[in-house]
């Protein structure tokens, strides 16, 4: 069956989907030649060109894909339906009503995507026809880069960017290798080295790589821009040579040659087939829960409409029911209409009421968010503050759709190298056979064993350890893949270490690679370049030792550690390998293993990077063995990946331990200072990293993750040795339940001193314990649950050792637990990707290990200080904006039909719009749409600088709560009660009195009489009005764009009134509301029923306002207040978070290394934060003891102004 | 410097806007800017309720139904619908001068002109004279578009079939006879209606423009013969039909139908028995409608409108009472803690 299936398939995708997408791997012919008779035949297949379309349209599918693509979305299906049924059925309106704003919102939007595929397709032309080099016949010809095929021989000169694909063939470096920076593909701006073919990187001219005889054949082209696997057979002398292919040797497109005067190669992808182009592929998209909210209001407004329009149609045939009200003499039917079936009649009158109704959802809705978002996102593009001098970058926003999910953040996923911490590596201190050396203590070469004190130390090195001394640092100077680079400008300066004639440095992709090997040079072994295949170092005594390099094996995560294979000028063969300690204990055999973990676990805890440095002696059996193994999994074509790191196992064994470096990587500036924001904030930080426990321990105490008197709770490996996982699960939630219990339900008892928070520490072999899937006890189904209900309530939570895919797994999980928080991942680097991808907002930080990050990211900030005002005042704004706009959105659409709802009883059910038809259709697209949005722009309910002293302002707008349930009713209750103020106001002026003009604008002393339109046109104008109105009340921050906006569409409103009247034009002197607005005007009691109308609209949302502010004030509210009485005051005052916070994380660390020795400032912190809690809890209202009301309070009282006072010296140290 | 000058080129814009530092007002809504408006608003809108208050007191009215519903009603006999032609007399005093310039209105109950099958049927551009829309009226006409002899109806549609058609003339009774009191049909539709919006065919004389066409069916007079005492008042601008087709917001509805403002009763109607001469055509009990005359004078905010005034004293006291609340709730919860 499965044969058949499988035989099945091959056939329809030969003959439907075409060739090479069924065979699974290529063969490319280089330089087009045949391979000679007699060798195996290969598939020919058919090969895109090198035409780079990133363009979604052409010019003649446009319209027609456009218009499917908008239509796809619900919304404006919804009006294209309403649309079509105002065409077809007799309906109220006219089909301009809704026809008009629609084919306005999808002109816009059609013309705005297709000036951005027209700037696609621009970009594509110029890229597809920048002209590339190609040997053809021995001779270098020019062609258009789109013209480029598969098999084509190009040659690139220096700092040209790789046309397509290339698999190197021979460069102009003598060993055959080139250098290149992938900048554009992932921000790695460092060299890269990659290496020609063995057997042609001798064919050095056009003519002689025109003679290259070769084939090749790889895997299918695949997005992974790291992985390659090749192999190539070259025909010499009708002998085929196998080589093989790897990443190695193949040059991607977008990638750039540098320091290498020319090469040559082949290409083996083009178009949209190489991998650059294969990670076009955008992302799926994120929704924020602002937007959920949304949607389910439209579903509530729908069901609104709906029901509107059912009951209408019901009452209308129970109204009916009496012949004469159903048809009266002075109204009657036409024939047609009086044949149609009673069932196809409600069913057309159901639909001519949601016609008259649909305006509850209007289109300029979404298109108002949408500007909204777009606009508002260049806020934070344009912010100062986070724009990053050193760097030279501002924050990118990649997702403008997220800008209120940065309000609502309640997990924080922080990675920690380079994000914490700034990913800037000093070499500290290495320790062998646990004798510890400092670079600092050297003189003149001589090496000086650290200061006294370190019980570790023995500082006298015995003739033994100097034999291992001296190995280690060769060990060190040559495991790694750092390249020395000469002459660099930098800043117009000649950057540099001074290295006897020339000037060099090291680059390398990994930073603590460089630290290392500069470590090395500053006691004594100087690593100078890599030349043949040999490594050359300088020792102490001058003399240049040269190792010839055999073998590398690569670092990966998964092994988390390198090798190399040296043979020394004596002929020795060594195994060098370097590594995290956890994977190189377990392969070590001998050497001072106990002083060496003493150590390594000493300076984990200062929050030091550690790595073991071990060896092996390879005999020249062993050494042959190795290669054997090594060269087998290399030529694979099927699972090298496995093959290898199944060779590295068994290659990297029985090693001599050497002794352990360790590397420090500085705390972020601010660092500290942002994490204590985001605690207080409310949110829960956690840090995901793949280091050891101990060091991230370290940084999270730095980092004040974790404080004094966090007690930490561990969940590792340590620990699930000794005790099954399930009994440690069980004690811990019981520890945390117990202090949770006890202590009152209170929301804001994270800030309170005297209750001690906890913080877990989990690692990643633990985690995958926790996660792994209940298999054979129904027990261990529960672990998720109770690790969730543990971490709940650890304010701070560090899991160490991840693999980048458990840091996805943890983001999914909390995502997924019961009260769905939202979740911000942060991270800087490839392995944060797929968290930042995983989580509802994804944070990049411009950090050193590349763009993959950023561009992975919705949002990226230069710093990770920066995520501060990112979430605290961005956030917190956007947040507010978008609530109000949704929720006024609702408000002012319900006002705007329900009294056209409610004119229906007065009408006979008859469907006789309330206002006229423009007013139906500019209502929502001019006249009270622009001064939302400007409010959704800048409206800013408290002062940003506030809104950054005082994070726990952000608790106010948590867990969505401008746009919970309750909040929605009451906007609709207002703007049903002000639909019905309206309406019956109205209602009251015109029935049975005589509300008429009297005339005196333009004849006699008159009474005319107004008819329904100026009903219409009454209760609009109160509407108007109205709306705009409670938008003005709302506001919190009038600029002077708001006024020109308010007022400005109020104007708008009566002089587009008084010009669709007739005044201006006459010739519109035929329709319906001519002069109509004219008359209401010149009628005195208009003028005071609007204004009562307006002022009775209005009236209880104010007293609402103002009780709820005095009886139930949030904290948003009492700093408002407190910023309005004390304006004068602020400016002088610096709350306690930014006194200490700034100080600390500045001095810490920076500058010289002994200070984190001086844990002073730390300790004296939670003492201060006591008295200050003490004093102030006579008034339990204040539970938040925000800094600013504190001080507001404390200018009113003097005892307690003294108490904060006295407690500021001692927070400042 | 190549680095300094990029870094400038990325440095965003310091400006206030950019920086979202633009000066601002920023108001609150606080107890001390609310409470005292409270009071003021209130203040002023009890005085604007008071004033609006007499002001319409002193309005005076006088509602007279004349369907004939009751039996006693004089108007009684024409209630029924065989009666053509029928005309009664509604006799009612004045006992205190009703004061000038008095107006005259017709009104009808129950009566939906806002119908919008009804509102939609009339030809606009026939209306304002185009004579292509006589011979061939738009199609929103319907049913009332052609007669059974597929002639054009105009003007045409269900509006302008409906039109008012009973007549009234009203007498002051005096000693030895009856004495007319004079109506001024003029001016009483919109201005701008009249002037603007409809318009007669410029056909001399204007009976030629209808030739072909034939009145609606519920008329009695074609168009061009509304007011054979004014030559002026015909066709499409006549007042009568003016007003009528101004179609009215609710369907308990009156509708101007003369002034009285000229001769002895230029200063309003004296105190003394009147009798109202009806000429009783228009047929209301079909679909329960009530028909009625009112008169009633205007004062400079318009007719009589109590429920303006009432509303303007109850939102004033209610901000009053609001403001009252308002100090309340702050003397017990806000006060303790700025003391």
């Amino acid at each position: 069956m499965g044969m058949d299936f499988s035989t099945l398939r091959t056939l329809i995708s030969r003959y439907c989907v075409g060739e090479e997408n069924w065979v699974d791997s290529r063969t490319i012919y280089i330089g087009h030649k045949e391979p000679p008779v007699g060798t195996e035949a290969f598939i020919q297949q058919r090969f895109p060109d090198n035409r780079i379309v990133s363009s979604k349209y052409t010019f003649w599918n446009f319209i027609p894909k456009n218009m499917f693509e908008q239509f796809r979305r619900v919304a404006n299906f919804y009006f294209l339906i309403i649309f079509l049924v105002q065409l077809i059925i007799d309906t109220p309106t006219s089909p301009i009503t809704s026809g008009l704003p629609l084919f306005f919102v999808i002109t816009v939007t059609a013309i705005k995507q297709g000036y951005e595929d027209w700037l696609r397709h621009k970009a594509d032309n110029s890229v597809n026809h920048c002209p590339v080099h190609v040997v053809q016949h021995g001779k270098v010809v020019r062609k258009q880069s789109r013209k480029l095929r598969v098999g084509d021989v190009v040659l690139v000169k220096e700092d040209e960017t790789f046309p397509c694909d290339l698999i190197l063939l021979s460069t102009s470096r003598d060993d055959g290798t080139c250098y290149v920076t992938t900048a554009s593909l992932d921000g790695e701006s460092s060299h890269k080295t990659y290496y020609a073919v063995q057997d042609t990187k001798a064919y050095n001219t056009e003519k002689e790589v025109d003679s290259i005889h070769a084939t090749i054949e790889c895997e299918q082209p695949q997005p992974d821009l790291y992985k390659f696997v090749g192999r190539i057979n070259i025909y010499m002398d009708n002998e085929p040579v196998a080589r093989p292919l790897g990443s190695e040797n193949l040059l991607l497109r977008g990638a750039t040659l540098k320091n290498t005067e020319h090469i040559y190669a082949v290409a083996i992808y083009t178009g949209m087939e190489t991998k650059m182009a294969l990670n076009y592929q955008t992302k799926c998209q994120k929704r924020s829960a602002v937007e959920k909210s949304m949607n389910a209001y439209l579903v509530v407004y729908l069901c609104i409409l709906i029901s509107k329009a059912f009951i209408n149609t019901v009452l209308k045939y129970v109204w009916q029911a009496d012949p004469n009200r159903d048809e009266p003499w002075y109204n009657q039917r036409t024939e047609t209409e009086r044949q149609r079936h009673i069932v196809i009649r409600a069913f057309t009158d159901f639909l001519a009421f949601m016609v008259l109704f649909n305006y509850i959802i209007p289109v300029s809705m979404y298109v108002t968010v949408e500007m909204q978002k777009f606009l508002g996102s260049y806020f934070i593009m344009w912010d100062d503050e986070m724009f990053d001098e050193e760097l030279g970058e501002r924050a990118v926003v990649n997702t403008s759709d997220l800008n209120e999910e940065l309000g609502q953040v309640e997990y924080v996923f922080t990675d920690k190298t380079g994000t914490l911490t700034e990913n800037n590596m000093e070499f500290i201190e290495c320790c062998v056979d646990g004798h510890v050396y400092v670079p600092h203590a050297i003189c003149n070469g001589q090496v000086m064993p650290g200061a006294a004190g370190m019980d570790m130390i023995d500082t006298s090195p015995g003739p033994g350890a100097r034999e291992h001394e001296e190995l280690f640092f060769r060990a060190l100077c040559l495991c790694h893949t750092v390249q020395v680079k000469e002459e660099e400008t930098v800043d117009g300066i000649k950057h540099g270490i001074h290295q006897g004639k020339s000037t060099s440095f090291y680059i390398s992709s990994s930073p603590d690679e460089v630290a290392l090997v500069e470590g090395m040079k500053r006691l004594g072994f100087t690593y100078l370049r890599l030349k043949d295949s040999h490594m050359e170092i300088l020792n102490r005594e001058d003399e240049i030792e040269r190792f010839e390099l055999l073998e590398v094996l690569t670092f990966d995560s998964v092994r988390r550690r390198m090798s190399v294979i040296v043979r020394s000028s004596t002929g020795e063969y060594y195994l060098f390998c370097k590594g995290a300690d956890s994977s190189i204990f377990p392969r070590v055999v001998s050497g001072k293993v106990d002083q060496v973990k003493a150590r390594v676990e000493h300076n984990a805890v200062e929050g030091l990077r550690t790595l073991c440095v071990a060896y092996r002696p390879l005999s020249p059996e062993q050494y042959q063995e190795v290669c054997h193994l090594l060269s087998g999994a290399k030529l694979a074509l099927q699972d090298r990946d496995k093959r290898l790191t199944e060779a590295y196992d068994l290659i990297e064994k029985d090693l001599i331990l050497l002794g352990a470096t360790a590397v420090e990587d500085r705390l972020q500036e601010k660092a500290a200072d942002t994490i204590e924001s985001l605690h207080k904030a409310g949110m829960k930080v956690w840090v995901l990293t793949g280091d050891k426990m101990e060091t991230a321990a370290a940084t999270c105490y730095a980092s004040k993750l974790f404080r004094r008197n966090t007690q930490i709770l561990e969940l590792t490996t340590k620990r699930t040795e000794e005790q099954s996982l399930h009994d440690v699960l069980f004690d811990l939630s019981r520890t945390v339940l117990r202090q949770h219990g006890g202590m009152t339900r209170d929301t804001f008892s994270g800030l309170s001193g005297d209750c001690t928070d906890y913080g877990l520490i989990i690692d990643g072999a633990t985690l995958s314990a926790v996660m792994r899937p209940a298999q054979e006890d129904s027990n261990s189904g529960n672990y998720k649950e109770i690790f969730l209900e543990i971490c709940r309530n650890c304010s701070a939570v560090l899991c160490c050792r991840m693999a980048p895919l458990q840091k996805a797994q943890i983001v999914k999980l909390i995502k997924a637990s019961k009260e769905h928080p939202i979740t911000l991942a942060v991270g800087d680097g490839a392995n944060d990707v797929s968290m930042i991808l995983e989580a509802h907002v994804g944070i990049g930080i411009m950090g050193k290990e590349g763009r993959q990050a950023v561009r992975n990211s919705d949002y990226a900030i230069p710093k990770f200080k920066h995520l501060k005002k990112m979430l605290l005042v961005h956030g917190h704004y956007y947040y507010i904006r978008i609530s109000e706009l949704v929720q006024y959105f609702f408000y002012k659409n319900v006002c705007f039909i329900f009294p056209q709802f409610l004119y229906q009883f007065f009408c006979g059910f008859s469907q006789q719009p309330l206002y006229d038809t423009a007013y139906l259709t500019l209502y929502n697209i001019s006249f009270t749409s622009l001064p939302i949005l400007l409010y959704s722009l800048i409206e800013q309910h408290i002062n940003m600088d506030i809104l950054k002293k005082d994070p726990s302002l952000y608790r106010d707008i948590a867990k969505n709560s401008l746009l919970r349930w309750p909040i929605f009713i009451y906007w609709t209750v207002l703007g049903v009660y002000d639909a019905i103020v309206m309406f019956f106001g109205a209602y009251f002026l015109f029935d049975n009195t005589t509300f008429t003009s009297n005339g005196q604008l333009m004849t006699t002393n008159t009474q005319m009489m107004f008819g329904n339109w100026t009903f219409g046109t009454l209760v609009f104008t109160v509407l108007v009005f109205t709306v705009t109105f409670k938008l003005a009340l709302d506001t919190h921050y009038w600029t002077w764009i708001n006024h020109f906006v308010i007022w400005g569409s109020l104007i708008f409103f009566v002089l587009f009134s008084l010009l669709w009247g007739g005044i201006i034009w006459p010739f519109l002197n035929y329709q319906r509301m001519y002069y109509v607005f004219m008359q209401m005007l010149s009628s005195g009691p208009a003028w005071l029923s609007i204004i009562l109308l307006i002022t009775a609209s209005l009236l209880p949302d104010v007293v609402k306002k103002v009780i709820w502010r005095a009886l139930w004030p949030t904290t948003t509210e009492r700093i408002q207040n407190a910023d309005k009485l004390y304006k004068g005051q602020l400016s002088e005052f610096t709350p306690l978070a930014s006194l200490h916070a700034p100080s600390k994380a500045g001095s810490h660390r920076r500058g010289s290394a002994n200070q984190r020795n001086a844990p002073n400032p730390r300790r004296s912190e939670p003492f201060s934060k006591k008295i200050m809690f003490t004093r102030w809890q006579r008034t339990p209202d204040y539970c938040t003891f925000t800094p600013l009301l504190r001080f507001a309070d404390g200018a009113r009282h003097s005892k307690q102004g003294h108490a904060y006072s006295g407690a500021g010296p001692e927070t400042s140290v | 410097m190549l680095k300094k000058e990029q870094e400038s080129a990325n440095r965003p814009d310091n400006t206030a806007f950019t920086q979202q530092r633009l000066p601002a007002w920023q108001p609150m809504l606080s107890a001390g800017i609310v409470i005292p408006g409270f009071v003021l608003i209130g203040l002023a809108f009890i005085g604007i309720g008071v004033a609006l208050f007499v002001t319409s007191r002193s309005i005076q009215v006088l509602e007279l139904d004349y369907t004939g519903v009751e039996q006693n009603s004089p108007c009684y006999k024409c209630s029924d619908s065989d009666a053509k032609n029928c005309a009664c007399t509604l006799d009612f005093s004045i006992n205190r001068l009703f004061e000038g310039p008095v107006f005259f209105y017709y009104g009808l109950s129950n009566y939906f002109q806002n119908y919008r099958s009804y509102g939609a049927s009339k030809d606009d551009d026939q209306l304002s004279g185009d004579l292509e829309h006589f011979t061939s009226p738009s199609d929103t006409c319907d049913p009332y578009r052609y007669d059974s002899s597929d002639k054009p109806i105009v003007p045409c549609g269900l509006v302008a079939n409906s039109m008012f058609n009973d007549t009234f003339k009203l007498y002051q009774i005096v000693t030895g006879g009856k004495k007319q009191v004079p109506f001024d049909g003029k001016g009483i539709a919109w201005w701008t209606d009249y002037n603007v919006k409809y318009r007669n065919p410029s056909v001399v004389p204007l009976k030629n423009a209808f030739n072909g066409t034939v009145k609606p069916i519920f008329w009695s007079k074609p168009a061009y013969e509304l007011d054979p005492t004014d030559p002026a008042n015909n066709g499409f601008i006549n007042q009568d039909f003016l007003v009528w087709m101004r179609r009215a917001a609710l369907p308990d509805f009156r509708k101007l139908y003369r002034r009285i403002t000229e001769g002895d009763y230029a200063k309003g109607l004296p105190v003394g028995n009147y009798s109202l001469e009806i000429a009783y055509n228009y047929p209301v009990l079909s679909f329960d409608g009530r028909k009625k005359v009112v008169l009633s004078n205007v004062s400079w905010m318009g007719g009589k409108n109590e429920f303006l005034g009432i509303a303007y004293l109850v939102i004033g006291s209610m901000c009053i009472v609001m403001s009252i609340v308002m100090l309340i709730v702050y003397a017990k919860f806000k006060f303790p803690d700025e003391e």
